[in-house]
């Protein structure tokens, strides 16, 4: 997935990117609307994200533009306003969806997914790993042709390992991908997502170790 | 509720009875003055007929021998023949001395050579009108005063003057009626533009406040325009606390994104513990105070628009489906599943913008205190009243707190490890109030809270 971010904020824009790209994806950093504007006419983009205030003009304008020249991009607004009213007019000028500042990581994840689901029609990105298929936006495992729907915690887990397979992550960076900070869950819950993997898996030539005192592997046989 | 101010009598009252009391004034005047000046006219009518009969009298008396010699001219009681028979007297005197006539016919001093005198007086128990004249006779060394009285009833004349007073009273009454009817006319000719203005004003919506347009009258301009200036202010100072509260919030939650963002990626790069727990209670610091801000913001919007409440016809079903679209990413982040039971389409007279937020607030606790993989079942029911119920499989609402938790800033005790500014409830309580409603907790048998927001 490619990502365009519209973000005045520098050290705001800096770990916005760092988190999606940690996720697998590719982003661009855009800090004015003169620049995304520039960006969407050169590159491809999947998804966009889309600061309201910005220093040469509204997010707003960007979007009416946006919507102006029919790219059907699905847009994102992080606002850091509260009013409904806001939002709705947001709505109404064709963003596909808000989030308000600050945000948890994992509820921009949930709602890129939504909008994601909701645009991108056919289209989806498969993964594959040797004879497992994974759709990260339907949240769909396919094992020895077989279709599982996966809970969202599943979904983020398998995403991680197969994003980088061979690498051990630690049960703390996993809780971090999966949990989010609200959430007030141990450390441990992480076994129970990693035992109900591991029975998706079954059968297949994807399997994930444990390494005592590290963490988990994805292996593929 | 509106106060109205306090009412000091009715304009269009006051006109109407200064305009009819005015005019009823007037028709007693008229009636009045016409009725004397007809008197007048048909008593000097009389009078110079009287006069003219002395004056004959008096013209056919001779001196003969010492003696008084009266030929009456047939002329002179003839010319007093009136429609209604009126009886006529007359006496005559000489030198104070009765000479013929009725004697006791009251006798004018009539002067000499100045014409004749006239009054009234009740003779034989009439109302007569009398005319006294007299002249000097000289001759044979004789020097004599003639004095002669002449009356007349004065039936005639009062019929001719009762005729001419009913018509003058039917007049004055008629004119009257007119002037009622055009007091009733012109006080609304004068009144309609404040009653246009009125209603131009009560139609506009809560938040319509531009300024009045349309053309009045010039005694209403300055009152127009005093409006137009409080209206303007008011417009003023009302998009300048929506911008402030806009700014506020963007002012506030900014820095916390930041401090947030920073605090995550901190987290991701630390490892012991302790200062994982320090940097995760942190973030939820951040977490709460930007709901907080971002909740008391919201309730500041709230209290002003519930006292102005920009009704319109909602499709309750509608909009409760579109939250849950816009909620269901923050539900699946959780594993929780949302189950509406929406029925057909659910129209309902609301202000769009409180009700979402009343009801958005509602799912968000419940999806809030719902456990991992749960689901929250919502409801909404048509009879018999629109109503709405949220229901989860977390562990309800502490029994002894139920009835404060509404309160403002008040939290359950059980919500210790869930952020949240005890304001959502107050503002679901507040909205369902204003549109006439009301906001009830109550705890499933099952288990699990269930909030109900009826209409």
């Amino acid at each position: 997935m490619k990502f365009l971010l519209v973000e005045d904020n520098q050290e705001l824009a800096r770990a916005i990117c760092y988190r999606i790209e940690s996720d697998g994806h590719v982003i661009d950093h855009a800090p004015k609307i003169r620049d995304a504007l520039v960006f969407v006419e050169v590159g491809e983009y999947d998804l966009i994200l889309l600061d309201v205030m910005l220093p040469d003009g509204d997010g707003r304008d960007f979007l009416r533009q946006h919507r102006a020249k029919n790219r059907a991009t699905p847009v994102i607004v992080l606002t850091a306003r509260s009013q409904v009213s806001d939002r709705i007019s947001l709505l109404d000028l064709g963003a596909d969806d808000y989030i308000t500042k600050p945000f948890d990581h994992a509820e921009l994840d949930a709602r890129c997914r939504a909008v994601l689901r909701r645009k991108s029609g056919t289209a989806q990105p498969i993964k594959k790993l040797g004879d497992v298929a994974f759709n990260p936006i339907a949240g769909i495992l396919t094992v020895s042709n077989i279709d599982v729907t996966l809970r969202n915690k599943e979904l983020r887990l398998i995403e991680t390992f197969m994003n980088a397979p061979g690498q051990i992550f630690s049960k703390q960076k996993l809780f971090d991908r999966l949990f989010s900070y609200s959430d007030d869950v141990s450390e441990n819950a992480i076994e129970v997502y990693v035992g109900r993997l591991r029975k998706h898996l079954v059968g297949s030539q994807l399997r994930i170790s444990t390494h005592r005192g590290l963490g988990y592997r994805l292996d593929h046989d | 509720m509106i106060e109205v101010g306090q009412i000091s009598g009715s304009l269009r009252k006051r006109l109407i009875i200064t305009l009819i009391g005015g005019g009823a004034v007037l028709a007693v005047l008229i009636y009045l003055i016409v009725r004397t000046y007809a008197t007048q006219i048909a008593q000097q009518g009389q009078d110079s007929i009287l006069g003219a009969s002395v004056t004959s009298i008096l013209d056919a008396a001779n001196l003969r021998k010492g003696d008084i010699e009266i030929d009456f001219p047939y002329a002179s009681f003839s010319m007093l023949k009136t429609a209604s028979d009126d009886r006529i007297f007359y006496a005559i005197y000489q030198d104070d001395k009765f000479l013929s006539g009725y004697e006791r016919l009251a006798k004018m001093n009539p002067k000499t050579g100045t014409g004749s005198t006239f009054g009234n007086t009740i003779f034989k128990g009439a109302n007569v009108r009398l005319a006294s004249a007299s002249r000097t006779l000289v001759g044979e060394g004789l020097r004599t005063e003639l004095s002669i009285t002449v009356a007349q009833t004065r039936d005639s004349l009062n019929g001719t003057l009762n005729r001419i007073g009913q018509n003058v009273a039917l007049f004055g009454a008629g004119f009257f009626l007119l002037v009622i009817i055009l007091a009733f006319w012109a006080t609304s000719a004068a009144i309609a533009p404040l009653a246009r203005l009125t209603s131009s004003i009560t139609r506009r919506g809560p938040h319509d406040l531009s300024p009045v347009i349309s053309p009045v009258p010039r005694e209403m301009a300055p009152l127009v325009f005093s409006l137009n200036k409080l209206m303007g202010r008011l417009d003023q100072s009302l998009t300048r606390s929506e911008d402030f509260i806009a700014e506020a919030a963007h002012r506030v939650r900014t820095p916390l994104a930041t401090v947030r963002s920073y605090a995550e990626a901190m987290l991701q790069r630390v490892e012991k513990e302790e200062n994982r727990r320090a940097m995760r209670s942190m973030i939820r610091a951040v977490d709460e105070s930007s709901r907080a801000a971002g909740q008391l913001l919201d309730h500041a919007m709230i209290t002003f628009r519930v006292d102005n409440l920009d009704r319109r016809t909602v499709n309750l079903s509608e909009l409760v489906t579109d939250l849950v679209i816009r909620l269901t990413p923050i539900a699946e982040m959780r594993d929780v599943q949302i189950k509406l039971e929406a029925g057909e389409a659910i129209q309902v007279s609301a202000d769009v913008i409180l009700i979402q937020n009343a009801i958005r607030n509602l799912i968000d606790n419940a999806l809030k205190y719902a456990p991992q993989e749960s689901v929250v079942d919502i409801v909404i029911v048509a009879n018999p009243r629109p109503e709405i119920s949220i229901k989860d499989e977390g562990t309800g609402f502490p029994n002894e707190e139920m009835h404060i938790l509404a309160n403002r800033f008040e939290r359950g005790s059980n919500s210790e490890s869930i952020t949240g500014s005890g304001l959502g409830l107050t503002i679901a309580q507040d909205v369902a109030e204003a549109h006439g409603g009301r906001l009830s907790l109550s705890n499933q048998v099952k288990g699990g809270a269930c909030v109900t927001f009826s209409f």
